[in-house]
């Protein structure tokens, strides 16, 4: 499973304020608090609060990177921002462009400019594609496949490994009037990605998303998670600091004889990820 | 029709493990060995991704064995009883790069000798030969934890390969391979559940993963040996895939396990063959095929079976990043 820590974005008010104060010292705990707990990415999203989204990215790059060697997700979904980011960030140990519509009305060839980006990058960067076009988020199974697949073609077009691409078909909250279809619809989406390509593209999804304004956040993303990982998820922005979660992963890929069974699982689970 | 490159890559990879510490590092050996490295399975990708060369490890025991027949003996005779002299004999006449020293001899059924006799059976093979050692127990747990840590100080420095601990019994053999500078062999009974777990178990003490290798018991030809192939191909697959709880290298103790067998051993078998060379055979067999499985360290024990099984080696590993 390839984690990706979420807490350093911007619509947290923790990371907000301290983007706002230029306080490091909240920016490196949490990076470091993530990593210890199994995280092999850290998410890094600006938010929208920023008055200098350019700038607010490279500072919270360098903060990072001054105390931790955790590879990155440089999380925007304008390109600028990442191309900000990509100017100061170390990508020796792998980097993760987060993300790219196929195509978006105002932008034709936004997919093209991810990738561009990360095969600039160096060998060891992914981006995270949205299964996602100009006309927005599909609703159904088929048109998620779809765009996945029309992702995963423009990818070998250009020369860009696929197992360099973590496909995200959307997780929307299921508390959402009439949205209650679509955590299903996802799952049968995941089933088919799997088979887009030899080897497959990872799946990612952004799984706090699905418990959004709902009750029972954790326990709807940790549910979730584990349903998704039987469906071949292989990857996930999310709170790896909610050690149920990790356990439930752990648990959950054992289960699905992704790893090896030991009577210490949970523990080696993290630690593994800490390695 | 052309025949496409299949270039599968894995993201992971079986840990270097270096035994032997020369001046420079501090010990006394005039030689290293170096295993491990592997990106692939054995005959997958190219040549780099081989990692090392598997290494042999001759068996040298601690007391004369009063149980081997005539074929393995006879090899021997000169220098059984006399660990040095037969290490010697070993490292100069038949090229061993590694000696396996086993204390057979300890153990309470087989002598029960005590720690003052391993201790001096260590230092005089130390004395004796150049090559890096592994340092093996009995088996006995109670005489194992009163002795082997004798044996690991009085070969504190020297990088040797020390063993082995279990599941039940880590603590004593851990703490003093950490203290006297040793790598650890983590021993399993041929379960891959057990196997990791008992990695955990000595990492959890602050033992580093990058000195371990694994023993997850052989069978020998004719005696569950599909066993161990699938247990140490499935080892190697957990390494490649990432899983830094089993990306040891793999040690296998094929000369006791073949020449257990009585096809090896049994004289009186008319249509078999010739018993002289029955036994070299089985033994080469189990060490061939343990090796395709993907094991880094093979313990063996006749000369001829030995010579077999290193001409397979030099062969095999031709373009891997150490042959000489």
């Amino acid at each position: 499973m390839i984690l990706i820590g979420e807490r350093i974005n911007g619509m947290f008010s923790d990371v907000k304020n301290a983007i706002a104060q230029k306080d490091k010292k909240v920016i490196q705990d949490l990076a470091k608090k993530q990593t210890e707990a199994g995280a092999a990415y850290l998410d890094v999203n600006v938010g929208t609060a920023a008055a200098d989204q350019q700038a607010a990215m490279q500072w919270l790059v360098e903060t990072i990177q001054e105390t931790c060697k955790t590879p990155l997700c440089l999380d925007s979904q304008k390109p600028d921002v990442v191309k900000a980011g990509l100017k100061v960030v170390n990508a020796e140990n792998g980097l993760i462009l987060n993300s790219s519509p196929l195509n978006k009305k105002t932008d034709e060839e936004i997919l093209d400019k991810y990738i561009e980006m990360a095969q600039q990058a160096g060998p060891k960067s992914s981006i995270i594609a949205l299964t996602m076009d100009k006309n927005g988020v599909p609703q159904d199974i088929d048109t998620r496949v779809a765009i996945a697949a029309e992702v995963v073609q423009k990818a070998m077009e250009k020369g860009f490994d696929t197992q360099r691409l973590l496909i995200d078909p959307i997780a929307l909250p299921v508390k959402v009037p009439n949205a209650q279809v679509q955590p299903g619809n996802i799952l049968a989406a995941m089933d088919q990605i799997r088979y887009l390509a030899d080897p497959p593209p990872h799946i990612t999804v952004g799984l706090s998303n699905i418990s959004q304004g709902a009750a029972e956040r954790s326990l709807i993303n940790r549910v979730f998670l584990a349903i998704a990982v039987s469906h071949g998820l292989d990857s996930a922005i999310a709170d790896v600091l909610d050690e149920n979660l990790m356990n439930i992963l752990a648990t959950a890929e054992m289960l699905m004889n992704k790893q090896i069974y030991s009577d210490s699982f949970l523990k080696v689970y993290t630690a593994a990820g800490k390695a | 029709m052309q025949v496409p490159e299949v270039t599968e890559g894995f993201t992971g990879s079986v840990n270097r493990v270096t035994l032997g510490a020369t001046k420079e590092a501090g010990g006394t050996r005039s030689s290293t060995v170096t295993v491990g490295g592997a990106r692939n399975v054995v005959y997958g990708g190219s040549g780099d991704d081989a990692g090392e060369k598997p290494v042999i490890a001759m068996d040298v025991l601690d007391i004369r064995p009063d149980n081997w027949p005539e074929p393995l003996a006879g090899p021997y005779k000169d220098v059984l009883g006399n660990p040095a002299a037969w290490a010697k004999k070993c490292v100069e006449e038949l090229g061993a790069e590694l000696i396996c020293l086993k204390f057979d001899g300890i153990h309470p059924d087989q002598g029960d000798k005590d720690a003052n006799h391993a201790v001096q059976t260590t230092k005089d093979v130390l004395q004796a030969v150049g090559v890096p050692l592994v340092l093996w127990g009995c088996g006995n747990d109670e005489k194992d934890n009163q002795v082997m840590p004798k044996v690991s100080e009085a070969a504190k420095g020297e990088n040797c390969l020390i063993g082995t601990v279990t599941e039940d019994n880590y603590k004593a053999l851990t703490a003093v391979a950490i203290a006297d500078g040793h790598n650890l062999i983590t021993e399993a009974p041929l379960d891959i559940n057990i196997a990791k777990q008992v990695n955990i178990l000595v990492s959890d003490m602050g033992f580093p993963l990058e000195r371990i290798v694994t023993f997850q018991a052989t069978g020998a030809l004719g005696y569950g040996i599909e066993y161990a192939y699938s247990i140490q191909e499935r080892q190697r697959l957990a390494a490649l895939g990432g899983d830094k709880m089993m990306a040891m290298p793999a040690i296998c103790d094929v000369g006791y396990e073949s020449w257990r067998a009585k096809e090896a051993k049994l004289a009186d078998a008319p249509g078999w063959g010739d018993v002289g060379d029955r036994g070299p055979m089985w033994e080469a067999a189990t060490a061939i095929c343990l090796l395709q499985a993907g094991a880094d360290i093979i313990r063996m024990r006749h000369p001829r079976a030995v010579a077999t099984v290193k001409n397979f080696i030099n062969q095999i590993w031709q373009g891997s990043t150490k042959t000489k």
